[in-house]
């Protein structure tokens, strides 16, 4: 059934779209990531223009940060006045994003910063994931445990000035790198429709070294309002988010992610973290080998306000 | 327009010089086309695959003898609204496949469907076409920076390519059929994707591959109901729009929570 995208100006076919943010959806359940690193792409497979793509995986990152960010607020696991100063630096990275991504449009070097950026961060994070779950499951085999926190120990970051206490994390750190993060995050957001969890939460633990019970539910509410802010962003500057599309994504990503929490409830972690470095990795060969490979056609059309 | 005078000119040279179209010139009423639409207004709906848009013409004062030879041809665009368009060339760069190379033209059409009686190539020449802005190949696309024809044409030539393998140009010879003497009836493709906006319908009368006349009629394409509703939100109140779509949002996350009681 075909179904017109008011805003993308293209009809698709609806259950492809279902289904898309459905399988986006089990995965992120599974994972207990956003899925915007797999939504963007895929929409651009799916020849939805890259600007439309990009705002409104930005969108759709909302409704699963929304729904997780739920549950973690009941478990008391979000430390909201980390997630605050991380969404302080969001709001400005996000802002400096959006602008950034309107004169890439304008140059026609969009959709190739897009590819590119997810190309190195899909294959830096899923190589090193890979990596750490091999390891953990050879270490696993051999007997021995798993230890990836070293408490007490310190690293550059935490020699950085302007203090700040964070209760909830048991954290006392300069605001400079958590600031940083948060702007680099809202950076990627806008520039790539992405919510970062999958960047933000291993920063977290391994820079900032926040307990992990709490960096889910705090780097969820900061994706929130960031993505959030995004939307509202991209609406306003470009006019590129597609309502049907997201809330056709929105509706197949709820439903699959009941059947991802359920059946990632089965996996154990690393078995989890090694099967989501495989997808993180193949979504970047994808783009590479798109990067790489002879395109059919050598000539493009491009209106100046990024309209087919 | 001057163009069409010219054209005009040099077919009434050519029928002097024929000794055999006398008689056609001693006609008094010379031939006339008319076109008409049954609405001045196509609302594109959700589930808009494209369509085939009708549109009937009459042919007035023809010659007996030209129409039963089918010396008469005729041929219906629809002109889609016009806006810059930049192409853009890839071309490889440390191995990887990068825009470099752009023309911008001016006011190019958006989209242009054609129906023909016959193929384009029967009906007349390349230069006639072309000096019409008539037919993919015969449009004329304008750079809006002045660039020289030899680095233009590769540009030029991807721009009809790029639009006839999107279907958003396309030709269907054959399309222009004559349902009696006088009356035609034209079968234009609408693609999918058919951009909405001011659309403009011209049919062109040839006869003996000569251009005769032309006539025009106007044409809306909107977006109906919900799907303009939302369109001219996100322009018009596009603050309110990002607002809204972030509830949205929030709102089926608490939904999917609330329904399915996960965690």
């Amino acid at each position: 059934m075909g179904i017109y995208l008011p805003i993308a100006e293209l009809s698709v076919n609806l259950f492809v779209l279902l289904a898309m943010g459905a399988a986006v959806g089990f995965l992120s359940g599974m994972f207990g990531v956003g899925g915007g690193f797999l939504i963007t792409p895929l929409l651009i497979f799916y020849n939805i223009p890259p600007a439309v793509a990009v705002a409104t995986g930005a969108n759709q990152v909302i409704a699963s940060s929304f729904s997780g960010a739920l549950a973690h607020y009941k478990r008391n696991a979000i430390d909201f006045k980390l997630g605050s100063v991380l969404l302080f630096g969001g709001i400005i990275g996000s802002t400096f994003g959006a602008w950034i991504f309107a004169s890439l449009r304008r140059l026609g070097q969009l959709d190739l910063v897009v590819s590119i950026l997810y190309v190195v961060f899909l294959g830096t994070v899923g190589g090193l994931m890979l990596i750490e779950s091999l390891n953990t499951l050879r270490q696993r085999r051999l007997g021995a445990t798993a230890d990836l926190k070293q408490p007490g120990q310190h690293n550059w970051i935490h020699r950085l000035p302007l203090k700040l206490r964070f209760k909830v994390s048991k954290l006392y750190v300069s605001a400079i790198p958590v600031v940083a993060l948060g702007a680099f995050i809202g950076l990627l957001s806008a520039v790539m429709g992405v919510g970062g969890g999958f960047i933000m939460v291993p920063a977290m633990i391994y820079l900032l070294r926040v307990p992990t019970n709490v960096v889910i539910g705090t780097s969820l509410f900061q994706i929130i309002f960031v993505t959030a802010y995004t939307t509202i962003i991209q609406a306003t500057a470009n006019q590129t988010v597609d309502i049907v599309l997201a809330v056709l994504l929105m509706v197949g990503g709820v439903i699959g992610a009941q059947y991802g929490a359920s059946a990632g409830q089965r996996l154990r972690g690393e078995q989890l973290r090694a099967l989501l470095a495989l997808l993180v990795l193949s979504v970047a060969l994808r783009l590479a080998f798109s990067l790489f490979s002879t395109p059919a056609s050598l000539f493009i059309l491009d209106t100046l306000d990024g309209k087919p | 327009m001057s163009a069409r005078s010219i054209v005009s000119a040099a077919a009434l040279v050519l029928a002097l010089a024929a000794p055999g179209s006398m008689q056609t010139l001693a006609q008094a009423n010379p031939e006339m086309i008319q076109i008409g639409l049954s609405t001045d207004k196509i609302a594109i709906t959700a589930g808009f695959e494209g369509t085939d848009l009708t549109i009937f013409g009459a042919l007035d004062n023809a010659d007996p003898l030209v129409q039963r030879q089918g010396r008469y041809d005729v041929i219906v665009v629809l002109e889609g609204p016009s806006k810059d368009v930049v192409v853009r060339k890839k071309s490889r760069f440390l191995g990887i496949w990068i825009n470099r190379a752009s023309e911008t033209f001016e006011e190019a059409p958006l989209s242009y469907s054609l129906a023909s009686t016959r193929a384009m190539q029967d009906i007349t020449d390349a230069k006639t076409f072309a000096s019409l802005s008539l037919g993919t190949q015969g449009l004329n696309l304008k750079p809006k920076f002045g660039q020289k024809r030899a680095t233009l044409e590769p540009f030029t030539q991807a721009l009809r390519e790029v639009k006839t393998s999107q279907g958003l140009y396309n030709e269907r010879p054959g399309g222009v059929e004559f349902i009696s003497k006088n009356l035609f009836r034209a079968t234009l493709a609408l693609p999918a994707d058919v951009p909405i906006g001011h659309h403009r319908a011209r049919a062109f009368l040839f006869r003996n591959g000569m251009f005769l006349k032309e006539s025009r009629t106007e044409l809306e394409i909107i977006k109906s109901g919900f799907e303009q509703q939302i369109f001219r939100a996100a322009h018009e109140r596009s603050f309110f729009y990002g607002l809204f779509s972030v509830t949205l949002a929030m709102l089926i996350g608490w939904l999917g929570r609330v329904i399915f009681k996960r965690d």
